[in-house]
């Protein structure tokens, strides 16, 4: 695997668009050419080489190119969008809608990202060190498709409106959640390490999400159902289960209604 | 002013009965004129292309307020699927299903296309509708409001008023600068205002007393006593369910005794439109099958009847219809996002997004379906191209029609995708039809005959001195045709070139000019009717939420406006 190395040694005045950071992109060409991509900043388009100095050339296909992005990416948004596959890794912290609709391949954030990010996710795997803001692995506007696979891992908290209408895929995060998670689940997974703050689980039709801590304002659209002995994300533990949302349509699987299923560790 | 010959391309004229003969097509100051006589004309070589008039869609829905909820409430269309701006074209493009006017205008034009007819428009929202129309660039549009719901129209009908219900109508084409006579769901769209529906023809629609039959009927009589260009334009009831093709034939049976009186070529008193849509047999959608052999048995043998396809080309796309109830319908199916509206006293509509996916078995077959009724139809000057844009695809798919129509190979290539292959040749006829339409029956579907069923074939949809030069030129050689079906609609897709209104407006599939489109719109004199006036009065008084003298059309709403008059006073 080759590794290309982006330092940003001219930050942005304004926030920049950096969806051809990716090593789709980056694949077969040489670093003086990676350097000519083409990034936005506001109205303005310009070489990626005017805000980063690039090292080292891309690998012969996506899945042997390695990007590192050095320095201050707080205002570059949309880093490894729509990537199929190789390996990014940023070594602070980084802005909106890293790793949106995300095919394959692997982002690690190292410090916190913004909102927007997994978005759309098919596919790959999302690790982000520090926090996440809202939206995480949530789907774009006006989409009913949501996150369908792929992996996001976040160490520390995140926003609101985690994993909106994931049908597929695994979200994890390590601190707590701030109110909204799931709303109009149809599969998927999210677990929640720390306390989620509410309306956990809107109109779910499926899907699963666990909670280790506690559920500040539970909806009463939930019912307990029994108690259950499982391992979560190699955690083992006993958790009351919640079937829901009983307000939602419940469409019929092999003769039996299908329903959400929440999770909170007793 | 200017002079333009198009040399010797293959020229496919079904208004002329031209055959693909190898011809010049001389244009000057915007009209088609004899090639002899221009003087020193600017020429463009179609040597080994095919020459048509402009296309012209019978059935589409490109502007106004549904329209519009599809493009807001539908990011999701525009994501990832936004060309950047064109570097030829001047304003930016967006959109696939719900294409923004620009687009749409574009698109059209690409696909040689001059003249689309708006299906659908809310009299109360016309001032929105024309600004669309407005802000659509080349193609020339005209819009249809809808009658099959309103109150006066079903007041009149229900009293048997036809003279009365002729002079409310001229009053609102006049209102809203309309085409002519749309026809949604009859009695069914009101209906759902009370959460109910007109599933059959005879089915009463709540407190008007009042059959759907009985609308469909006086509204046959009130455009044949006004004379106007175009005939009723039927969406009829039960659409989209299996075996409504029973209430689609008792809803075609009703023009038989009918004949058409007008002035402008005219042949049909009823346009069916999406017939697709209302070609199901079976009783679920477990059983559901085609039907369109016994439909077009039936549209073969009747003369006064004309249908467009309604094709489902297998997208993702956006349904939007004035048949409220059938939207709710749809949405309780596949449980995505709905808006519903009603328009107070006139009409309601709905939409909904929908996936046509080959791996699903309902959808193969109404493919099928779609392409059986233009292969069983006896008369292609009577049965016309349309997906029913957006709902059962959008229309920059057209070509793609084209390519399943005159190509068995394009149609198979299909098939094999289909997840349920066998059920969908079990439930269809498709796989026994061999018939390959050729170019001059393409050009009966897509121009000649759509422009003589709206009855403006004096104008568009043929290549004759004196009409409006509106000329499309596609890279296709009949007498060496791609023997890859692709190929064909790649040259359908992006036309050689477009000549409209006398000006060179497409060239190598990109558009270069965009000269001035036009409103088309019928205004019809009617005798002074002091009865009419009076209803409208009270009504407006009465239940309406505006003021009669803020309902009409103003002026700055109407751009370009071609009139068509018809005057019954004589």
């Amino acid at each position: 695997m080759k590794t290309v190395t982006l330092t940003l040694t001219n930050p942005p005045e304004l926030m920049l668009e950096g969806q051809n950071i990716t090593p789709d992109n980056f694949a077969g060409k040489k670093a003086a050419e990676i350097a000519t991509l083409d990034v936005w900043e506001g109205k303005q388009k310009s070489p990626l080489g005017k805000y980063f100095t690039v090292e080292g050339d891309g690998g012969a296909t996506a899945e042997e190119t390695k990007i590192v992005l050095r320095g201050d990416c707080t205002r570059v948004k949309r880093i490894g969008q729509q990537m199929t596959a190789g390996e990014i890794v940023i070594e602070g912290n980084a802005d909106m809608y890293i790793g949106g609709w995300m095919k394959g391949g692997k982002i690690r954030v190292k410090g916190n990202v913004d909102s927007f990010c997994g978005i759309g996710m098919e596919g790959g795997e999302l690790v982000v060190d520090g926090d996440a803001a809202h939206h995480l692995g949530s789907s774009p506007r006006g989409e009913w498709r949501g996150m369908q696979g792929g992996v996001i891992r976040v160490a520390g908290n995140a926003g609101n409106d985690t994993a909106t209408f994931i049908n597929g895929g695994t979200i994890i995060i390590g601190g707590d959640a701030d109110i909204h998670i799931s709303t109009h689940g149809e599969g998927g997974t999210v677990i929640v390490k720390g306390n989620a703050k509410g309306r956990v689980g809107g109109q779910m039709v499926k899907g699963d999400i666990y909670v280790f801590g506690t559920i500040e304002n539970p909806l009463p659209g939930f019912q307990m159902v029994g108690e259950v002995e499982q391992e979560v994300d190699g955690e083992k533990g006993r958790f009351a289960h919640y079937i829901g949302d009983l307000g939602e349509r419940h469409p019929v699987s092999k003769g039996k209604p299908v329903y959400a299923n929440l999770y909170t560790r007793t | 002013m200017s002079e333009l010959l198009i040399k010797n391309g293959f020229v496919f004229d079904p208004l002329q009965g031209i055959k693909g003969d190898r011809m010049d097509i001389g244009v000057k100051d915007g009209k088609i004129v004899e090639p002899g006589t221009l003087s020193s004309p600017k020429t463009i070589d179609a040597a080994g292309m095919t020459v048509m008039a402009g296309g012209v869609d019978v059935h589409s829905h490109v502007v106004g307020p549904k329209v519009n909820v599809g493009r807001l409430f539908r990011p999701e269309d525009k994501l990832f699927k936004s060309p950047h701006k064109s570097p030829t074209c001047s304003r930016m493009e967006m959109g696939f299903s719900v294409p923004s006017t620009f687009k749409t205008g574009y698109d059209y034009a690409r696909m040689g296309y001059v003249f689309v007819n708006e299906a659908a428009m809310p009299p109360l929202h016309s001032p929105h509708v024309h600004e669309e129309i407005r802000d659509t660039p080349i193609i020339d549009n005209a819009a249809m409001p809808v009658f099959g719901n309103n109150w006066f129209t079903l007041e009149y009908l229900k009293n048997n008023e036809i003279e009365n219900n002729a002079a409310y109508t001229a009053w609102l084409l006049r209102a809203t600068r309309g085409f002519g006579i749309k026809v949604v769901n009859p009695g069914g769209s009101e209906a759902w205002g009370w959460g109910l529906n007109c599933v059959n023809i005879h089915d009463p629609v709540p407190y008007f007393d009042i059959t759907p039959a009985e609308i469909v009927k006086g509204l046959i009589e009130t455009n044949e006593y006004l004379g106007l260009p175009h005939s009723v334009h039927l969406h009829c009831n039960n659409l989209g369910n299996p075996g409504n093709y029973v209430d689609t034939l008792e809803s075609l049976k009703l023009a038989e005794g009918y004949t058409p009186k007008n002035e402008f070529g005219r042949e049909q008193v009823l346009h069916l439109t999406h017939l697709q849509f209302h070609s199901y047999g079976g009783d679920s959608w477990g059983n559901f099958e085609s039907r369109a052999k016994d439909v077009m048995d039936y549209v073969n043998a009747h003369d006064n009847l004309t249908i467009d396809m309604g094709q489902v080309t297998l997208d993702e796309t956006t349904t939007m219809t004035a048949d409220g109830p059938f939207e709710h319908h749809l949405c309780s199916l596949n449980h995505l996002k709905w808006a519903n509206t009603d328009v107070e006293l006139e009409t309601a509509a709905g939409v909904v997004p929908y996936i046509y996916s080959p791996n699903v078995k309902v959808c193969t077959i109404q493919w099928a379906v779609g392409l059986e009724l233009a292969l069983f139809s006896k008369d292609l000057m009577r049965t016309f191209i349309t997906t029913d844009h957006p709902n059962a695809g959008p229309f920059t798919r057209y070509p793609r029609v084209i390519a399943w129509l005159m190509s068995r190979a394009a149609r198979d290539e299909t098939m094999k995708t289909f997840k349920w292959l066998e059920r969908t040749i079990d439930a269809t006829s498709i796989d026994g039809i061999d018939r390959e339409l050729t170019l001059y029956e393409i050009a009966q579907m897509t121009r000649a005959g759509p422009a003589k069923a709206l009855g403006v074939s004096n104008t568009y949809g043929g290549l004759a001195p004196g009409m409006d030069a509106d000329i499309a030129v596609y890279a296709l050689n009949p007498e060496d045709m791609p023997s890859n079906p692709a190929e064909i609609e790649k040259a359908f897709s992006r036309c050689a070139w477009l000549v409209k209104d006398g000006i060179v407006t497409v060239q190598d599939g990109e558009v270069i000019a965009e000269p001035a489109k036009r409103t088309v719109w019928v205004d019809v004199k009617v005798p002074e009717n002091a009865q009419v006036q009076r209803d409208i009065y009270e009504h407006f008084l009465r239940h309406y939420s505006v003021k009669l003298d803020n309902y009409s059309l103003f002026e700055e709403h109407l751009h370009n406006p071609r009139v068509i008059e018809v005057d019954t006073t004589e």
